[in-house]
């Protein structure tokens, strides 16, 4: 079905295309810039949203901490302007594109909110949904409503805008959004420890995320995945890197680097990652495509940290190989497009009491294996109840989710 | 009383006692309370202007009885109050004649401490401060940090998605969460997230988080912790006017410093917390900045020299670094005990809690000494500067007649300059039935309906804590329907987009 493009100018348009697809119960797919499509259940609708049209910073006050910019927006657009005032986006924002078969570069804050992606500083920053503080919406019933503010602390009503982060565009269209921003660091270190096995390698992330230095992120790269990083000092090292970052102001840098290399140290030989080398790793670690090689079925599992070690032990057996980030409570691994190994995937999530998603995969395989984890019946009934208050003919993104499927 | 709730329904009045007794046969005799003495115990929470006696007050202490109770009151249309220790600000605990108070107070054991994994699960009826001395001896804690932590209890910090003075650097309750069990109306229990970051599906730790007793019952709590600190500095810094204060907290988050805490008192608190509590703090000030800053030694020793050097380019007439961990308590003496001493000073007070954009600090507090002459009522500032949330206690006397009404108005307007100026009417202590009527001004009708439709989809009877939150109750039915017909829409040709 070739579906046909609706790309409005402004969010009273969205809200009036919205209602008139609604009134027909005709069914829309949401694109803001579309990096994400392959991301999720395919849509089958006859419209698509094109979102392209509601683009541009519309706000940024540095002392206030807040941006607020049309759904849109280019992050690459948004981190550009945040440079300028010394400040980011501090959850660090992963650009899944090239993961997904698409350019680098393109992701839109509206898509990085609507699909809740964070990159490895989330251990200590938080989500993106944590960084959201208000939102205006075009719901499925065609109207406009606004949830939150831009201001931090905000107890007003129920908190919509974290509802909305992480509905993957079945519940609304994000037209506008207010972000929580922060001061970028002054400095950023690495510290990387060499060969551990994944195990290991969980029990000196977790000993670097309990000690009171302040790591903002802690990754763990087994062999294979560490020989495709084009940082020498991993890429050629022929062995598995585990790896802290410590950022902030130079001498706190400094200062808390020392003690984490102490530390460390107890778990195996330490090196140090600078600068340009740092950035680097860190973006491989956060966008995935480099670390994950070209395996036919790539998965994400939301764990408890201290499990990593075991669940990447536990995929080995099945040929499913990946890495660890936020500590060990993110894994990422390619696996074979098979259902059987998508079972045992889903199986190692369960054991540990998290999820695991379906990212890339063949559409055979997406055809037989649900993307997102299967939910018990009572959550996915309220699930389906929240969505029909917001969407009552079906008309968002209908099977991008479980919801409907 | 100048406070509509929902009417009474008299069927349920009527059967009070068959209703008594089917619940006597689900929670042991000691754990129902239903005599008017035993009752007026928990006739308010700490909003104590409004008082409302429940039909009987149940405490269970198991998931399976918080079921049966919330089933046999859904069979019966009886509402429910869900009631942590009742130190709410905004009445969200306030009982309705018509309905049963389910207290979690027994709800009290610590169930887990996972080190590993740097989390805690507990019950709801444990105490904020419990947590973080659960976990103290291991170098741990629990980051949000409302100044009621002695007393209140985690489900209540969850309900009401509570801050305090730490949650500019370490973020609000909501910021800290992993994981929710929560029993619905109809006895569902329901488990959100677990020890992992990010629960799967729809964001229901987000919405539960801050729904103030209304979308369910929460009976487990999973919370991260965080490893202390090094380090704790503070300055104390005193400005002749609010405006050099206003724009010193405003250049020291431009200068990417985030403080733990950046705390301010104005004129008249630092008078009062001085009297009561003798901190030492100046008295020729207009206003004082605490600013504490937390790390590794030698970022709290760099960080501290940036912020004095901005006070003082900020004409800050008083700058004190704490130079022990004794002065640091003592800087912070006075602020904590705002609320006796201004309770010292004033028969009654009330406790504003709105949320403003941190650059309209001092035009703020100037409109606000203007609303306060208006009203004939002293106020007090004490608030959360470096998140731009205030709280402005009024004095008032509510043995003096019409004292209340005033306090009232005048809260009213202090909050609707709140939203005029770009900010919230809750920062931290919710809307309850304080803020209630004053929804409007934050938000449209179809902002509203839209909250509402998620209230239907966890309680469809609305029997959860009515009155509370929303100005008008809509019935889930009604707003349902989708008032759009495709033949009056103005557009059938599409392609002008
Ligand atoms: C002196 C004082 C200082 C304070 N300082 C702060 C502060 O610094 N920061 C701050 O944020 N707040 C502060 N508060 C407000 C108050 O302490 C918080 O809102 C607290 O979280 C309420 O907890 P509680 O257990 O007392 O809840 P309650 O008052 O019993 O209930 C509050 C709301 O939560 C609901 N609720 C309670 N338990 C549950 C549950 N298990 N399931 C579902 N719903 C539930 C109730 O229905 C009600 O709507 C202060 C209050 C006082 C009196």
């Amino acid at each position: 079905m070739t579906a046909q493009t609706v790309r409005p100018g402004d969010a009273a348009a969205v809200r009036e295309f919205l209602a008139w697809a609604a009134a027909g119960k005709a069914p829309v797919e949401i694109v803001g810039a579309g990096t994400k499509r392959a991301f999720g259940h395919a849509v089958e609708a006859g419209y698509r949203l094109d979102l392209s049209g509601l683009s541009g910073v519309v706000d940024h006050e540095p002392a206030e901490l807040v941006l607020t910019a049309r759904a849109a927006t280019p992050i690459a657009e948004i981190e550009a302007l945040l440079r300028q005032s010394g400040q980011r986006l501090a959850f660090e924002p992963p650009d899944l594109g090239p993961l997904l078969g698409e350019a680098a570069g393109r992701a839109t804050l509206g898509g990085i909110l609507a699909c809740n992606l964070s990159g490895p500083r989330r251990v200590r920053a938080g989500a993106a949904r944590d960084h959201a503080l208000g939102v205006e919406v075009a719901t499925g019933r065609g109207e406009l409503i606004k949830s939150g503010g831009r201001v931090v602390k905000n107890v007003s009503g129920y908190d919509l805008t974290k509802l909305m982060c992480g509905s993957w565009g079945t519940l609304g269209v994000l037209t506008r959004v207010s972000v929580k921003v922060l001061p970028a660091a002054e400095k950023t270190r690495t510290v990387l420890v060499a060969g551990l096995s994944p195990g290991e390698a969980c029990d000196a992330m977790g000993a670097a995320l309990a000690s009171p230095h302040e790591a903002t992120a802690a990754a763990h790269v087994p062999e294979a995945a560490a020989a495709r990083s084009s940082v020498a000092y991993v890429g050629g090292a022929g062995a598995s890197a585990t790896a802290v970052r410590v950022e902030g102001p130079p001498v706190s840098v400094a200062a808390r680097t020392e003690a984490l290399r102490g530390l460390l140290s107890a778990h195996g030989a330490v090196e140090e990652l600078h600068g340009h080398n740092s950035g680097r790793f860190w973006r491989e670690i956060r966008d995935v495509a480099g670390p994950i090689g070209d395996a036919d079925a790539v998965w994400r599992l939301h764990i408890p940290p201290a499990s990593g070690g075991a669940v990447l032990d536990g995929l080995a057996e099945h040929g499913v190989e990946g890495y660890l980030d936020w500590g060990g409570g993110l894994v990422w691994c390619g696996a074979p497009a098979t259902r059987a190994v998508s079972a045992a995937v889903r199986a190692q999530a369960d054991a540990h009491g998290g999820h695991a998603t379906l990212v890339r995969a063949p559409g055979a395989l997406k055809e037989a294996v649900p993307v997102f984890h299967p939910q018990p019946a009572g959550r996915a009934a309220l699930g389906r109840r929240i969505g029909d208050g917001f969407d009552p003919a079906g008309i968002l993104n209908p099977g991008r989710m479980a919801r409907g499927a | 009383m100048t406070l509509a709730m929902p009417k009474p329904d008299d069927r349920v009045l009527e059967n009070r006692d068959s209703f008594l007794g089917a619940l006597a046969a689900i929670v042991p005799a000691d754990n129902l309370i239903a005599d008017p003495v035993g009752l007026k115990t928990y006739e308010c929470d700490a909003l104590s202007a409004y008082r409302a006696l429940p039909l009987a007050v149940v405490l269970p202490e198991t998931v399976g009885e918080v079921s049966e109770v919330l089933k046999l009151c859904l069979e019966h249309g009886v509402k429910v109050v869900p009631r942590g220790s009742g130190t709410g600000l905004s009445g969200g605990a306030l009982p309705l004649v018509d309905g049963i108070l389910l207290g979690l107070g027994k709800f009290n054991r610590i169930l887990e401490i996972d080190y590993p994994n740097r989390c805690v699960t507990v019950q709801p009826g444990v105490t904020n401060l419990a947590v973080s001395q659960a976990v103290s001896a291991a170098g741990f804690y629990y980051a949000p940090d409302p100044s009621s932590q002695i007393a209140c209890s985690i489900g209540g910090n969850v309900a009401e998605n509570s801050g305090g003075v730490h949650c500019l650097k370490y973020g609000v309750t909501t910021n800290n969460l992993l994981g929710l069990e929560v029993v619905l109306m109809n006895g569902d229990a329901v488990r959100v997230g677990g020890k992992h970051m990010d629960p799967d599906g729809y964001d229901l730790l987000g919405v539960l988080t801050g729904s103030e007793g209304l979308l369910g019952v929460i009976t487990e709590v999973t919370v991260r912790i965080l490893p202390k600190p090094d380090s704790v500095g503070a300055l104390l810094l005193g400005f002749a006017d609010l405006a050099s204060a206003g724009d010193c907290v405003a250049r020291i988050i431009a200068d990417g410093v985030i403080p733990a805490g950046l705390e301010m008192m104005d004129r008249s608190a630092v008078r009062a917390t001085e009297d009561y509590s003798k901190a030492g703090y100046p008295l020729d000030v207009e206003a004082l900045l605490i600013c504490e800053l937390d790390g590794p030694e030698a970022e709290v020793a760099e960080l501290s020299e940036r912020v004095e050097a901005i006070a003082r380019a900020c004409r800050a007439t008083t700058v004190r670094r704490a130079r022990s961990e004794d002065e640091r308590q003592r800087f912070w003496l006075g602020r904590k005990s705002a609320f006796p001493a201004v309770g010292k000073i004033s028969p009654d007070y009330y406790c504003i809690d709105g949320t403003i954009p941190r650059g309209r600090l001092s035009e703020v507090l100037t409109r606000l000494d203007a609303l306060s002459e208006k009203h004939g009522l002293g106020v007090v500032n004490v608030f959360h500067a470096g998140d731009g949330n205030l709280h402005p206690l009024i004095m008032y006397d509510a043995a003096r007649d019409g004292d209340l009404e005033k306090a009232e108005a005048l809260a009213a307007d202090i909050l609707t300059l709140c939203v005029e100026v770009g900010g919230v009417l809750s920062g931290e202590h919710g809307i309850g039935v304080e803020k209630r009527d004053l929804m409007g001004t934050m938000f449209t009708a179809a902002d509203l309906k839209q909250q509402q439709r998620v209230k239907c989809a966890f309680d469809p009877d609305g029997l959860l804590n009515p009155g509370k939150v929303f100005p008008v109750l809509h019935r889930c039915a009604e707003l349902g329907h989708m008032h759009v017909h495709k033949g009056d829409l103005p557009f059938p040709d599409l392609p002008r987009f």
